[in-house]
């Protein structure tokens, strides 16, 4: 079973934009496992995700939330279905397509942040405009953009100095510095208090309306779903729309 | 370079104490260069300075002993300075002596039995050429064991009296003992075990050791063709090196120690990183995931790599100059070649590289998807 975001109540920016330039995943399937043993990780799964739109996505261990973040950012190839992202389609064979199309289109933040030990803060939203072939050109100032999140005054910090809270922050600048079109969050309050928790998810929320990025958020955390434009239920593989 | 540089800088404890265990390594591989170029310039250093292309041994003479073992007629010499395109041949004798001084030193002397008129009588430094019936030119090596020019050396059992007439320009010693050269027929003498004031046997004064040959420059010998003729057995200047007495044996012997030193070399460097990059799995995940291609975390970790062991072996290299330097002269039988600590410092980088190159492969096999959630 699929279903498709209800559009937003809000009348954003976003609204006019066309859906094709956020995250569209049409009867995505895919399995793990071998012949002997194989597990349905997500099974017909439609979603459409605006940009400028953030969606959220519940759902037990184990339901096929990360495979499904996996397979929209071109981690993964699914075993049928489409996925686009700024139109650009995510499934292609060749790995290193896949991998070109994550550096430009794709954010990822990770759980605690994922931060690089050996990275300051500034380094570590630098680090992005410097994975391709040669340095970006485009991209946004990592300076400013730790500003905006509220770290200006710790871009000389590495990981270890910094509170739960702060990682989760680098981590989201360095998921935008390349300006993507598709935000995809894993878990981000994994880690945090209720305080944090709320901040740190008004921030994405925030960042998702002013970049006009699509954000898909897995949680576990129905406290932060306030701010969510919708809410998705993820159970064995299967997407139901929540709210 | 981005990450490999502030990864160097903020793990630099860590890559310190495997530079420090790479920078030993090269400290050994100089001190064992020097101690390779030392034992050879020892060992065969008489005949590197010696204008001869090649030397005509006695037919099926043993070639790891041929200068102590070959006797060759002197008709031989002939022969060969009939054959096409050698441009000199003269007779050369070869024996090992033990003297002593008039003031009581004792002294090992090869001795060189060359005619004085001929391309192999060598220049000197000091005193005189050779010519004098009884007059040696020695190395200037032997000068510090106590021998002076005007000193007379004389032949043990023999009782042959020599006497010292000039010093030659550069160290000149052959199986680790200082060379004197000396007229040939004063070397026939002493080989055949004449006495003093002893008519020369006939027959001893047609043998020599070899026959020492010089090609026209810029052209070579057909030495087979040479052999036919003269009935001898010939082999090229750097042969020969192999028919001085112990050189084989000492320069395999370093040559082993050098190769098992890269291949420990390698082994380290390839074991460090080895962990290095297990440890790095759940980074290289998170790279991946953002973005970069497996091409782009290869050329970090292996830049990582140079830069290490570019570092660590340049400190080990000037660390193993010094001491060199200051071996240098000691006794020990020791010199620095350029050209030879810097090949062993390319070596050292090469085949460190070549193990960190093979360790770091396993980061391309990191799946991106494991820097999700559960798969953590």
């Amino acid at each position: 079973m699929s279903s498709r975001p209800a559009p937003t109540a809000s009348t954003t920016p976003a609204d006019s934009l066309p859906e094709r330039l956020g995250l569209v995943m049409r009867a995505v399937s895919l399995r793990h496992g071998d012949a002997a043993e194989t597990v349905q990780a997500l099974d017909e799964v439609d979603l459409t995700v605006r940009p400028g739109e953030l969606a959220a996505i519940v759902g037990p261990s184990g339901a096929g939330k990360s495979s499904l973040l996996a397979v929209a950012g071109g981690l993964v190839r699914p075993d049928q279905g489409t996925v686009t992202v700024a139109g650009q389609d995510m499934t292609v064979p060749s790995r290193r397509a896949r991998t070109a199309l994550r550096r430009r289109h794709v954010g990822f933040v990770f759980q605690s942040g994922n931060l690089l030990p050996a990275l300051t803060a500034a380094d570590q939203v630098r680090l992005p405009l410097r994975l391709g072939p040669r340095p970006a050109r485009s991209g946004r100032d990592p300076l400013e953009l730790l500003a905006d999140v509220g770290m200006a005054d710790k871009t000389g910090r590495r990981p270890h100095q910094l509170s739960g809270g702060e990682r989760q922050r680098v981590g989201i600048a360095r998921a935008l510095v390349t300006e993507p079109s598709v935000l995809l969050v894993d878990e981000p309050t994994a880690a945090l208090d209720r305080a944090r928790s709320h901040d740190i998810v008004q921030l994405l929320a925030r960042e998702a309306k002013q970049r006009l990025v699509a954000v898909v958020m897995v949680t576990h955390d129905h406290d932060v779903l306030q701010y969510c434009d919708t809410v998705y239920e993820m159970v064995d593989g299967r997407l139901a729309t929540s709210r | 370079m981005f990450l490999a540089i502030r990864e160097l800088n903020f793990a630099r404890l860590r890559f310190a104490l495997m530079g420090a265990v790479i920078a030993l390594i090269a400290v050994l591989m100089v001190m064992l260069s020097g101690l390779s170029v030392g034992l050879v310039r020892d060992g065969v250093s008489g005949l590197q300075n010696l204008p001869v292309t090649s030397f005509a041994f006695a037919r099926n003479v043993q070639h790891d002993s041929a200068f102590s073992r070959s006797v060759v007629d002197i008709s031989a010499v002939d022969a060969w300075a009939a054959q096409p395109g050698v441009a000199q041949a003269a007779p050369f004798g070869n024996s090992l002596v033990n003297g002593r001084t008039d003031r009581g030193t004792e002294v090992d002397l090869a001795l060189f039995g060359v005619r004085p008129d001929s391309f192999l009588s060598p220049s000197v430094s000091e005193g005189e050429r050779l010519g004098a019936a009884d007059g040696i030119v020695v190395s200037p090596t032997v000068l510090d064991a106590g021998l002076r020019v005007g000193d007379t050396v004389t032949v043990a059992r023999l009782g042959t009296r020599l006497r010292v007439v000039g010093v030659t320009e550069q160290q000149d010693t052959f199986g680790h003992v200082d060379v004197a050269y000396l007229p040939l027929a004063a070397w026939q003498a002493i080989r055949s075990g004449t006495a003093p004031g002893v008519e020369l046997p006939q027959r001893a004064a047609a043998e020599i050791t070899a026959v020492a040959i010089r090609a026209d420059d810029g052209k070579s010998v057909d030495l087979a063709a040479g052999d036919a003729v003269a009935g001898t057995e010939s082999m090229t200047l750097a042969e020969s090196y192999g028919a001085s007495p112990g050189y084989t044996a000492e320069t395999t012997t370093l040559q082993l120690i050098q190769g098992f030193l890269y291949a420990i070399s390698a082994l380290v460097a390839g074991a460090f990183f080895a962990v290095w990059a297990i440890q790095r799995k759940a980074e290289v995940a998170v790279l991946r995931a953002l973005g970069a291609s497996t091409g782009w975390v290869l050329r970090d970790a292996v830049t990582q790599a140079f830069v290490l062991l570019v570092a660590a072996v340049a400190v080990g290299v000037g660390v193993g100059l010094a001491l060199g330097a200051a071996i240098t002269g000691s006794g020990i039988p020791f010199a620095l070649s350029m050209p030879s600590v810097s090949a062993a410092a390319v070596g050292l980088v090469v085949l460190g590289l070549v193990g960190a190159g093979a360790a770091v492969l396993r980061i391309t096999s990191v799946d991106p998807a494991t820097a999700l959630g559960g798969n953590r």
